[in-house]
């Protein structure tokens, strides 16, 4: 009975137990982390959290909250360019920093799409570059998840989406992780073993159960991203509603042009795989070319070509598929036009 | 089970009680505080009905752990009215039908309210977008947003009103 408590007659979907601790530094938060080894996590906003615990998809018995950690809530900026954001900033609060939407279009555009307003309120820019993997199989209710069986995400023997398979390929879901990755940013992790910094590229794993190159009990501390030095981005992303929903395909992509042709070009997608994927065969059309309409063509079909969504998200996989070569082609239009005046 | 004595301000008034900090402001709210206002809906973050203010700014109360909110200001609908007067998001969803089964209609309200607070003079794509974590299943979204925009007139006027007055 413990997923459905009644009370006054209701039934309601309630978390399960668990301690709760929310220390005001990061020696505390480190010390509380080893003392309860896997038993603890990491919390931030708990927008992704929480929902996997009341449907007890993750059952943690210690909770250790970020949000009271000074390191973790500051935003600043470097006398040369280049900002660094605190782990625990919230979406909305990114969203309200002007310069930062100058600086970093992308990242604006991606934060004003997740979710809706009242999450943008509460989650944070750490936990949504950490969120867990997605899948149509997974995310359900305890009781419709047992029915049919438990997967190997939830410690089961089968996987719907790919049976007979032994890899697990639940959709990397993040609207930030893509766009941190196409602007070059660095993670700054910490844990009991000391202080590293690592490319955000280099943070996700292509498996929907160990997705993050990171130990449980090692906090994300701050995401730096580099000088704007002539960088341009933007992001676009596909889902069935307007507000709400995940992605089901995001595009992010950054240029720097020189003398009218393409120097540098990152294109990253986002939910088309178990971590965001970055396209080189459709960056080095780009590279080198002026941006004309057959070169952004051919690299929204080399990106069409080098994904593989499944069947376990919103909407068919091939149209995903082809959809991300149409946004691939929108998203360079948009960094190549003039602007309109 | 994990249980801290916590002090909640809600609607104004200081609440002292015993709470394990897995039980959300929601279940607080309706259970404990017998608030039932705030309604619950999906409990997962998707449909807005348990919005609640939180030093003004809409939050999900399925998602929030009363023991964060300590000392802030939380507002729910039943402490919405003004001076003993209903507020004139009430006054306009009442008079435009914009209330149907209502168990949307409180958090839809309290986003209004916290964008009417921060920006008195919305666009109807800003009380849109202010609202898309609010989903109705019966209105329809047309009334919503009509009446807003006539809370957001008669705020208006009346602040024409008493400028008129004073000058
Ligand atoms: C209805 C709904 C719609 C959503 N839509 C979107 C969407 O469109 N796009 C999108 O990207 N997300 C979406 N989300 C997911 C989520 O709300 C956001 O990604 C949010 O930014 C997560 O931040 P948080 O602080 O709430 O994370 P939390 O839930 O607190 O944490 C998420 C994960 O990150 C870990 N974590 C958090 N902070 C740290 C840290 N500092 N160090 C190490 N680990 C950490 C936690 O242990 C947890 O595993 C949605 C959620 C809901 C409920
Ligand atoms: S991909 Fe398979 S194993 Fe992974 S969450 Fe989905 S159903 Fe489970
Ligand atoms: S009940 Fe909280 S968002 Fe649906
Ligand atoms: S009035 Fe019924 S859900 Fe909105």
């Amino acid at each position: 009975m413990s997923r459905r408590v009644l009370h006054d007659g209701g039934a309601m979907l309630r978390l399960p137990p668990f301690r709760y601790f929310a220390p005001r530094s990061l020696d505390e938060a480190l010390r509380i982390l080893s003392d309860h080894g896997s038993e603890a996590q990491i919390v931030a906003g708990g927008t992704d959290l929480y929902p996997k615990m009341k449907r007890r998809q993750i059952e943690p018995r210690v909770l250790v909250s970020v949000r009271r950690i000074p390191e973790l809530s500051r935003i600043v900026w470097a006398t040369h360019g280049g900002v660094t954001l605190g782990a625990g900033v919230t979406l909305a609060r990114v969203l309200a920093c002007e310069d930062l939407a100058i600086a970093y279009p992308a990242l604006a555009r991606a934060c004003a799409v997740i979710a809706h307003p009242p999450i943008r309120s509460m989650g944070t820019i750490g936990g949504n570059l950490c969120i867990d993997t997605r899948c149509t199989y997974y995310d359900q209710t305890f009781f419709w998840r047992e029915a049919l069986g438990f997967c190997l995400k939830k410690g089961g023997a089968i996987c719907p989406v790919a049976p007979g398979g032994t890899r697990c390929w639940a959709v990397s879901s993040s609207d930030g992780a893509p766009v941190m990755i196409a602007l070059g940013a660095v993670l700054h992790l910490i844990g009991p073993h000391g202080e590293r910094t690592i490319a955000a590229e280099e943070f996700y794993r292509d498996d929907g159960i160990q997705y993050l190159a990171k130990a449980p009990e090692e906090v994300l501390v701050e995401v730096t991203l580099p000088r704007e030095d002539g960088w341009k981005s933007t992001y676009w992303k596909l889902r069935r509603r307007g507000a709400i929903d995940f992605p089901v395909l995001g595009v992010a992509v950054a240029v720097r042009m020189e003398s009218g042709r393409c120097r540098d070009a990152r294109i990253v997608l986002g939910a088309v795989g178990s971590c965001p994927k970055r396209i080189r065969e459709a960056e080095n059309i780009l590279e080198g070319n002026r941006l004309e309409p057959d070169v952004i063509e051919g690299a929204a079909h080399a990106v069409s070509r080098a994904i593989r969504p499944l069947d376990n998200a919103d909407f068919l996989h091939l149209y995903r598929k082809r959809m991300a070569s149409v946004f691939t082609q929108r998203a360079l239009r948009e960094l190549t036009d003039p602007p309109p005046r | 089970m994990d249980v801290r004595l916590l002090t909640l301000n809600v609607n104004g008034e200081q609440h002292t009680l015993a709470v394990p900090v897995c039980k959300t402001l929601l279940e607080v709210l309706r259970e404990d505080l017998h608030l039932t206002g705030t309604k619950h809906g999906c409990e997962l973050g998707e449909c807005g009905a348990c919005t609640v203010l939180v030093d003004g700014e809409p939050i999900l109360s399925c998602l929030a752990l009363p023991i964060e909110l300590e000392g802030r200001e939380i507002l729910t609908i039943e402490g919405l009215m003004e001076g003993g007067r209903p507020h004139p998001l009430q006054i306009a969803f009442a008079e435009m039908g914009a209330v149907q089964c209502g168990y949307c209609t409180p958090g839809v309200v309290l986003s209004a309210k916290a964008l009417l607070d921060r920006n008195p003079m919305p666009t109807r794509q800003e009380i849109a977008e202010a609202l898309s974590g609010n989903l109705c299943r019966c209105t329809g979204y047309i009334q919503i947003l009509d009446a807003v925009e006539r809370a957001v007139a008669w705020v208006r006027e009346r602040r024409l009103i008493l400028e008129e007055g004073r000058s």
